[in-house]
């Protein structure tokens, strides 16, 4: 009898495996794919989808690199896409010429990390400001000074998330520079203010959205969207664009060189192109998508959310940031090694 | 065939699992430390010592100055002083423990040290996680505190080199409980018991009776609790914060977003070498402990 049970259900199992059409393996960042989505295209298409974490680009390229790895999509920041293509783990796919390309807002078309868009689509895009607890600090918030010169309420306080080029860059605009500057002088600027500043930061962690909700840290550099996730927690958690400048990413699915289901990835990128399913994605995450017409979509809260639309008087202080050269990105090391040290 | 070809033969497989297994990455290591980085991560097949040069030393970006490498230097400080600190404390905690297990009667023995295992074999990530629940401002231990009126403000303990301690010292304390409980279960006691026949105190009992007994257990114990905390990852990285690097989490970055993989593996045998320096005193003082027996 027991065996019984054991056979059909190894046969039930292996029916089930065989039951979906095919499969796709995605490879992208942790809690920012729509499980929703993810089930929409499951039922259309009638493909197993596998979604495999990682948590900084440099992980992701790493294993691509390895070969192997059996990923078909990976959502690579715009500022790394240029290094995976140079890499040759992302496969010249021309998206551009698939249905719904018609879709992309044409302010994401011609970037200048995949010109015309040749091997990535947008998936969605925000940017790196600050968020702080206005119950604890009532202040400007639209400065970095609450990360690198804070007002007293705030020392002993924030996080700084330890995303190096992102912290740099802001530290560098901080202090009168441009992003990926080689500027020396500035540089010592640079490294002077952050190794003063860090006394007053409690910690250098990701996973931010919980312990801003609940009053663990009252400030942090932080992603839009994870601010806005915060503030739905916490009313008082408001997110700040530093004047100096900050910057905007994006990030890009593209179909890996060594995709085993190349049709099915393809079908994948038409299908976050419609609106609907591209505005379930910014639901899900909090961020902008890249897609127009979604917005009809969305909920009610991301349409009148601070932390998406940029304010009038902000909006030039953005930059999109793009990835600095080897000389640069070495200097950024030592100092980033000094500070963490 | 004869019997020493047979054995060879059958030992062939497990020795070239072994090469390959264990002296392979590492010899892959070791080559990887005298090249080259790429700009991207990975590396140029080009010869160069600058990785070893940097674990030790470093060049000022905007004076040219050459210096020790004093980040690097204060992370290594940190690792052997945390290590050490770990070792020490789970030995005050583990001696009575494994004394009190020692002595209890046969049956209930193997109970206590059920309790002992049971969180060793629960996941590290999920102990660590327990850590900080309870030590966190809005966490069990301070809520507690401000509930009975001991402090008003939450007691800052995540994120210092306090919640690394606790951490480390709860996650690897069943490693200094086992090897000292081992020797302990194996004690005469009616040893003990002649000694206070003699007119030992009890702390002479314990110094000069029970302590050279376990000593064996005791050495393995801080061999094995030092040296997996030398390269600790898991737990600096959720309960230091990101402010208080320890080793592991040193040459975690140079394979990430330093993008240095000679350097970073050029510190992985840096750290495989403090290990075997910690080694050999270990071997040193078993050698001696067996030389006095003797």
């Amino acid at each position: 009898m027991k065996r019984t049970v054991l056979l059909t259900s190894l046969a039930a199992l292996i029916a089930g495996a065989a039951h979906a059409e095919g499969q796709l393996n995605i490879y992208n960042w942790g809690n920012y794919t729509s499980p929703e989505m993810i089930e929409k295209f499951e039922k259309e298409f009638d493909v197993k989808v596998t979604i495999t974490d990682y948590d900084s680009n440099d992980t992701a390229l790493a294993k691509l690199k390895a070969g192997g790895s059996g990923f078909d999509i990976v959502v690579p920041s715009g500022s790394y896409v240029p290094i995976f293509i140079a890499e040759g783990v992302l496969m010249k796919s021309n998206p551009n010429e698939l249905e719904n390309f018609k879709n992309v807002d044409p302010r994401w078309v011609d970037v200048e990390f995949d010109k015309g868009r040749e091997y990535t689509v947008p998936w969605q895009w925000g940017t790196v400001g600050v968020s702080v607890n206005t119950g604890v600090y009532d202040g400007d918030i639209d400065t970095a000074a609450v990360v690198f010169d804070p007002p007293e309420e705030l020392k002993g306080k924030i996080n700084v998330i330890p995303e190096m080029i992102d912290v740099m860059n802001l530290a560098v605009h901080y202090m009168g520079g441009e992003q990926c500057t080689g500027d020396k002088d500035v540089l010592v600027k640079v490294r002077d203010k952050l190794v003063e500043a860090k006394p007053f930061w409690l910690s250098m962690a990701y996973g931010n959205i919980e312990r801003l909700a609940n009053e663990d840290i009252a400030a942090s550099v932080n992603w839009n969207g994870a601010s806005m996730r915060a503030r739905l927690q916490n009313e008082d958690v408001k997110f700040g664009y530093p004047q100096t400048g900050y910057s905007i990413w994006m990030d890009n699915a593209g179909i890996t060189s060594d995709a085993q289901n190349v049709d099915n990835a393809k079908l994948f990128l038409n299908f976050m192109m419609d609106p609907e399913n591209a505005a379930m994605l910014s639901n899900f995450a909090r961020y902008a998508n890249g897609i127009k017409g979604s917005e009809a979509f969305m909920d009610e809260v991301m349409a009148v959310a601070p932390e998406i639309n940029i304010p009038e008087g902000l909006q030039a202080a953005g930059y999109i940031s793009k990835s600095c050269p080897p000389e640069v990105q070495k200097i950024y090391s030592q100092i980033w090694t000094e500070l963490t040290k | 065939m004869s019997p020493i070809r047979t054995r060879a033969a059958l030992l062939a497989p497990a020795m070239v699992i072994l090469l390959f297994a264990a002296a392979g990455p590492l010899v892959i290591v070791l080559i990887y430390s005298f090249l080259t980085p790429g700009d991207y991560g990975g590396v140029i097949w080009d010869f160069s010592t600058d990785a070893w040069f940097g674990v030790l030393a470093e060049r000022d970006f905007f004076t040219e100055e050459l210096s020790w490498a004093d980040a690097h230097l204060m992370v290594f400080w940190r690792s052997i002083k945390l290590s050490l600190m770990t070792a020490f404390l789970s030995l005050i905690i583990g001696f009575p423990t494994a004394y009190f297990i020692a002595t209890r009667p046969r049956g209930s023995r193997d109970v206590w040290m059920l309790l002992i295992m049971i969180p060793f074999w629960t996941n590290l990530l999920i102990r660590t996680f327990a850590i900080m629940e309870l030590i966190r401002n809005e966490g069990t231990i301070n809520t507690v505190l401000i509930a009975m009126g001991l402090v008003t403000q939450p007691v800052q303990m995540l994120y210092t080199e306090f919640s690394l301690l606790v951490g480390m010292t709860y996650v690897y304390l069943p490693l200094m409980i086992l090897p000292i409980y081992a020797s302990m279960e194996r004690i005469d006691f009616s040893l003990v018991e002649a000694g206070y026949d003699l007119y030992a105190t009890r702390w002479q009992v314990l110094r000069r009776v029970i302590f050279p007994l376990v000593k064996p257990g005791v050495v393995a114990g801080s061999i094995l609790v030092f040296v997996p905390c030398l390269g600790a990852y898991v737990t600096p990285r959720v309960l230091g914060g990101g402010k208080q690097l320890m080793l592991g989490n040193l040459i975690e970055l140079q394979f990430g977003q330093l993008r240095n993989w000679p350097l970073g593996a050029a510190l992985s045998l840096t750290l495989l070498v403090i290990v075997m320096v910690a080694l050999i005193f270990y071997v040193r003082a078993a050698g001696n402990e067996e030389s006095a027996h003797g």
